[in-house]
């Protein structure tokens, strides 16, 4: 049995539906990513699991025991805010020990477990500072120690690391990864930054408008979208849409506007007639310059548009009636930094089983 | 130190010139004038003997202050004027901050109301608002004949309401309870609702996250009502002189009564003098207080 089972559990704010009919098992110990855009209803989920808000209909069980009318406070979950919501006239070690006192901990056993939990998230001598005084790095750490000095069964993050900068925020995810193998606790994580999820996740729940879309591995969700909206959403895409014309021997022709019949592998029974779409990762299209006879499967179209981002080079390929492919090439291949200009003539391949089919 | 373009200097000086010529005229000078005044001589018929008196000699002495200082029945009044501040201040705390909480979590579109109806006393004079009182309190009102019948049930002897410290404090009570509740309501209306989540979260039930967490942060709120409150309380007269028995008069009663009936200025001035300093200490300590307490400049913002 997993830990937490939430089983067809929905959120209802007047007409709109939050959460719809969500059903998740995530087992102790696992990091687990919620991901959609903002609105999908993964911060609803969070703050339901939290006890913040009822559910209209389903159930949340914990270790088998159903969570409904058991208040925030009594529901062993701790939750990282997004604004950290750090007590400002508490210093850092009257938060941490805050949860302690509220659970009644033996007074001299505050003071070790708080030293625990600051040499866990590295804030070693920051006991004494009031949170104004920290940086919003140091801040996140806090909050995070704050929750997880307790050891809770689980610990919900929402967001926790939008608000730092580019850099600070791959630290952190690194060192997030490495606290929660270190504690063991099963991490919930809401963000909508997808490389975040891919990063830091074993499995992860796509989300869209109140429903979960696909619930897989980083990397199954990344080379296998089970939909358009999940493709699109995680990382860049192409999605080439059409009529199926073949289907010979797990082989799916489609017949895409602008580039014609584009074949792909795909292990489902699809009808002829019907329609589909194949995702198409940019890395996984060869660009190249264009051979005096273009073989099979080989795609011509003129460069649009170039962005040139250090270690890639990402073109925008248009081809016949304006349909845009795009497709990154590696500046680590031997040669120029840059391969082609704008309104260069290129062709594109790729190996029939670099692409996706997704039904509609 | 840097010196600002002249422009600018002119700028501040428009901007801040107004009032303070105001306030130099209106205060500071009055407050020097008072001080001088305390250690005059009174006149024949009332206010002050002359400067330089017949033998020409320069007429100053501290016998208002000996006066003040020797007769234990100033203190007493001064002392007794305190503790009714004091208790004002805290009865006002506690009607004051039930209701500002409630103003401040109750949904946006109804605060501006409801914030109206606190200041919608101030729409009526202060005196009329008084003897309003008189009339709800009068002996032949409801509220005592039925305090009474009430107390006659259990064999007690009848108690006039009116013209007692109970009507006093009643009535200091009401008209200063605006003052507690707008600072509080200012306060408490910026709290972050995320905090009170992240203690619930973290297993306080509503009271430890009343006494650990709203009460804290609200602490400069209090202190600012207090002030506000308990300033205003100490000098007041008018209260007791309309609503007050034989024995309730306060310092602020002895002080109209030395400039207008015993015609006594010196004396009148030096209890101004101490009435002042009592008020500047106690704002003093409070400002102290607030800021060794709350040095965390406030709540913080969503």
């Amino acid at each position: 049995m997993a830990l937490l089972e939430i089983q067809g559990v929905t959120r209802r704010f007047g007409d709109f539906t939050a959460v719809d009919n969500v059903g998740l098992a995530i087992e102790a110990g696992e990091f687990f990513t919620l991901l959609g855009p903002s609105g999908c209803g993964k911060t609803t989920l969070l703050r339901m699991i939290a006890g913040f808000d009822p559910a209209d209909g389903g159930r949340i069980l914990l270790n088998g025991e159903d969570l409904a009318g058991k208040p925030p406070e009594a529901r062993p979950v701790r939750t990282v805010f997004q604004s950290y919501a750090l007590f400002p006239h508490m210093t850092v070690e009257g938060n941490v020990a805050f949860p302690l006192r509220m659970a009644k901990t033996p007074e001299r056993e505050i003071a070790p477990k708080i030293a625990a939990a600051l040499e866990d998230v590295r804030l070693v001598g920051f006991g004494k500072r009031m949170p104004q005084e920290l940086s919003g790095g140091q801040k996140q750490r806090v909050a995070i120690a704050r929750a997880l000095v307790t050891h809770p069964t689980v610990l919900l993050l929402d967001e926790p690391l939008a608000a730092l900068d580019a850099k600070l925020r791959e630290e952190m995810q690194i060192e997030l990864i490495d606290l929660q193998k270190e504690v063991g606790i099963t991490f919930i994580y809401v963000t909508h930054d997808q490389t975040e999820a891919l990063a830091l996740s074993r499995r992860i729940a796509v989300m869209n408008q109140g429903r979960v879309e696909q619930m897989d591995a980083p990397s199954n969700i990344y080379n296998f979208p089970r939909t358009r909206f999940v493709a699109d959403f995680i990382g860049h895409c192409n999605l080439l849409s059409g009529p199926v014309i073949a289907n010979v021997r797990g082989v799916v022709t489609l017949d895409v506007k602008g580039l014609g019949p584009v074949d792909v592998a795909t292990g489902s029974k699809i009808a002829r007639g019907s329609s589909g779409s194949i995702a198409l990762r940019p890395e996984k299209i060869r660009i190249e310059a264009p051979s005096s006879t273009p073989p099979n499967h080989h795609y011509r179209g003129t460069v649009a548009e170039l962005l040139y981002m250090g270690d890639v080079t990402v073109y925008k390929v248009a081809t016949q009636n304006g349909t845009r492919v795009e497709a990154l090439r590696a500046n680590s291949e031997s040669g120029r930094a840059q391969f082609f200009d704008v309104g260069d003539v290129v062709e594109m391949s790729w190996p029939v089983d670099a692409g996706h089919f997704i039904a509609e | 130190m840097s010196v600002a373009p002249i422009g600018h200097r002119i700028g501040r000086w428009l901007v801040s010139g107004p009032p303070l010529l105001y306030l130099v005229v209106f205060f500071a000078a009055p407050t020097l004038i008072m001080v001088l005044a305390s250690f005059r001589t009174p006149g024949e018929f009332g206010g002050l003997a002359p400067l330089i008196d017949e033998s020409g000699k320069l007429d100053l002495n501290v016998e208002a202050y000996t006066r003040f200082l020797t007769e234990p029945i100033y203190f007493e009044i001064f002392l007794k004027s305190v503790w009714y501040a004091l208790v004002t201040t805290l009865i006002c705390l506690l009607l004051a901050y039930p209701l500002a909480v409630l103003i401040a979590k109750s949904p946006k579109k109804y605060r501006d109301l409801l914030l109206l109806l606190v200041i919608l006393p101030f729409w009526s004079n202060f005196l009329i608002r008084i003897y309003a009182w008189m009339i709800i309190l009068g002996p032949n009102a409801a509220l005592a004949r039925a305090v009474n019948s009430v107390l006659g049930w259990w064999g007690a002897e009848p108690v006039p309401l009116l013209f007692s410290s109970f009507a006093v404090l009643v009535c200091l009570v009401y008209v200063h309870l605006p003052f507690m509740v707008l600072p509080l309501y200012a306060n408490l209306e910026k709290h972050d609702q995320a905090l009170l989540d992240a203690a619930q979260d973290l297993g306080a039930n509503a009271w430890h996250r009343f006494w650990r967490i709203t009460f804290p942060l609200s602490l400069p709120g209090v202190y600012a009502g207090a002030a506000l409150v308990f300033i205003p309380a100490l000098g007041i007269f008018a209260i007791p002189d309309i609503l007050g028995g034989p024995n309730d008069s306060l310092i602020g009663n002895l002080i109209k009564q030395q400039f207008l009936e015993t015609r006594d200025w010196p004396f009148g001035s030096v209890l101004s003098i101490v009435l002042t300093l009592a008020a500047l200490a106690l704002a003093g300590f409070a400002a102290w207080v607030g800021r060794r307490n709350g040095g965390f400049g406030g709540p913080e913002r969503a």
